[in-house]
């Protein structure tokens, strides 16, 4: 009888754990196909500005839940043809070999391995990241920006989060100068809950 | 002495020749120069500024190249040219121009790409055309790269035929484009 009771005891734990975490954590797509998600990165020209650029073509998914944000997870990946600096002799420059070699690498890829809550809607998302056939640990400053029902009958969670790399880590070594050694890459993303 | 006439070129044709040869080893050697510039080299950004701006004039150039030889008398082929020697000649010249213009036009896609326009040498602008396809400077570039050593290796046989004909042969065939014929 002890030993039945045991085994219960086990299956409605694992009943309850799992049920637990169907409810409260969600899984969302990231919404590409109405672009209200970018893939940013940006690196300083000289040392004297911003230059931007994005990456058009990336596909993604997360889960999070609001209460246990440790429970949350994320994968994005994008092509790196894609790539968007609004000045097409510097894209195809930047996706030559000298830079992302996007022939022989046609794909990034982010895949978060744990998430550590660092205050009301903000975490570090740690994560592998892999580029130009690299793939390094990198954190990803994470905020949550807000959730809700749309209007036309989904709901949104809404995320932006920060890291910033060094290209040398990534293999690329392309003398940009001193000022221009790390990029900045940046994750605004809307998802929509399956 | 300006115009062509049916035993040979004049002036006009000769300069027009000779102009678009340099340059078009120019532009060759400037292009194959350029895109192995780093970011700190002083030509890095003047090199594809020249490239670009030499080469909408030098389309210019064979636009009016094209116009001359067709407002001109035909030059003949000196008599003891054999026919197959004036056909694969004529040939290697309609190609000549052909992979020319598709390398002017491939070129002007790669810069053109995003929508901007082309300076040449701050005196006026080629408009972009065509600037909603994704990774069409990619594509451009690539045939680009292709139809210049494409381009060179024509030039090259060209360059041998006329020296067939001054060394070997030993008849007017270069001379002809070096001097107008007299009479």
């Amino acid at each position: 009888m002890r030993k039945f009771l045991g085994l219960g005891a086990l299956i409605s734990g694992i009943v309850l754990s799992t049920t637990a975490s169907i409810v409260t954590a969600e899984d969302y797509v990231i919404d590409t196909k109405g672009a209200h998600a970018f893939v940013q990165f940006r690196i300083k020209h000289l040392g004297y500005s911003w230059l931007y650029g994005r990456f058009n073509k990336f596909s993604g998914e997360f889960s999070y839940d609001a209460s246990a944000p440790e429970k949350s997870a994320v994968v994005v990946e994008l092509e790196t043809a894609s790539l968007d600096s609004n000045h097409s002799e510097r894209d195809k420059h930047l996706r030559s070999d000298d830079f992302l070699n996007v022939d022989k690498f046609p794909k990034a890829r982010f895949e978060s391995t744990r998430v550590e809550s660092t205050g009301p809607g903000k975490a570090n998302i740690h994560g592998k990241l892999t580029l130009h056939g690299v793939t390094k640990d990198v954190v990803l400053a994470a905020e949550d920006t807000g959730a809700g029902k749309d209007p036309w009958g989904g709901y949104r969670q809404g995320f932006f989060g920060t890291t910033t790399i060094a290209l040398k880590d990534f293999g690329i070594d392309y003398n940009l100068g001193p000022a221009s050694t790390h990029v900045e890459l940046i994750l605004s993303i809307e998802g929509i809950r399956k | 002495m300006l115009k062509n006439s049916i035993v040979g070129y004049g002036w006009i044709s000769i300069g027009l020749h000779w102009l678009s040869a340099l340059a078009i080893f120019g532009m060759f050697g400037l292009g194959l120069y350029m895109v192995d510039l780093t970011y700190y080299d002083d030509f890095y950004k003047t090199g594809p500024y020249i490239h670009k701006s030499v080469g909408v004039l030098l389309a210019f150039l064979m636009v009016a190249r094209l116009l001359w030889k067709t407002a001109s008398p035909k030059v003949a082929p000196l008599l003891s040219h054999q026919p197959w020697e004036v056909r694969l000649a004529h040939g290697v010249h309609q190609l000549l121009y052909v992979i020319f213009f598709m390398l002017v036009v491939s070129g002007y896609l790669i810069s053109s790409a995003d929508g901007s326009s082309i300076e040449v040498f701050g005196m006026f602008s080629v408009p972009s055309v065509i600037d909603s396809i994704d990774n069409l400077e990619d594509i451009a570039g690539e045939i680009h790269e292709y139809l210049a050593w494409l381009l060179i290796v024509l030039v090259v046989f060209h360059v041998l035929g006329a020296m067939k004909h001054h060394f070997i042969d030993k008849d007017n065939t270069l001379r002809r484009m070096l001097f107008p014929n007299e009479k």
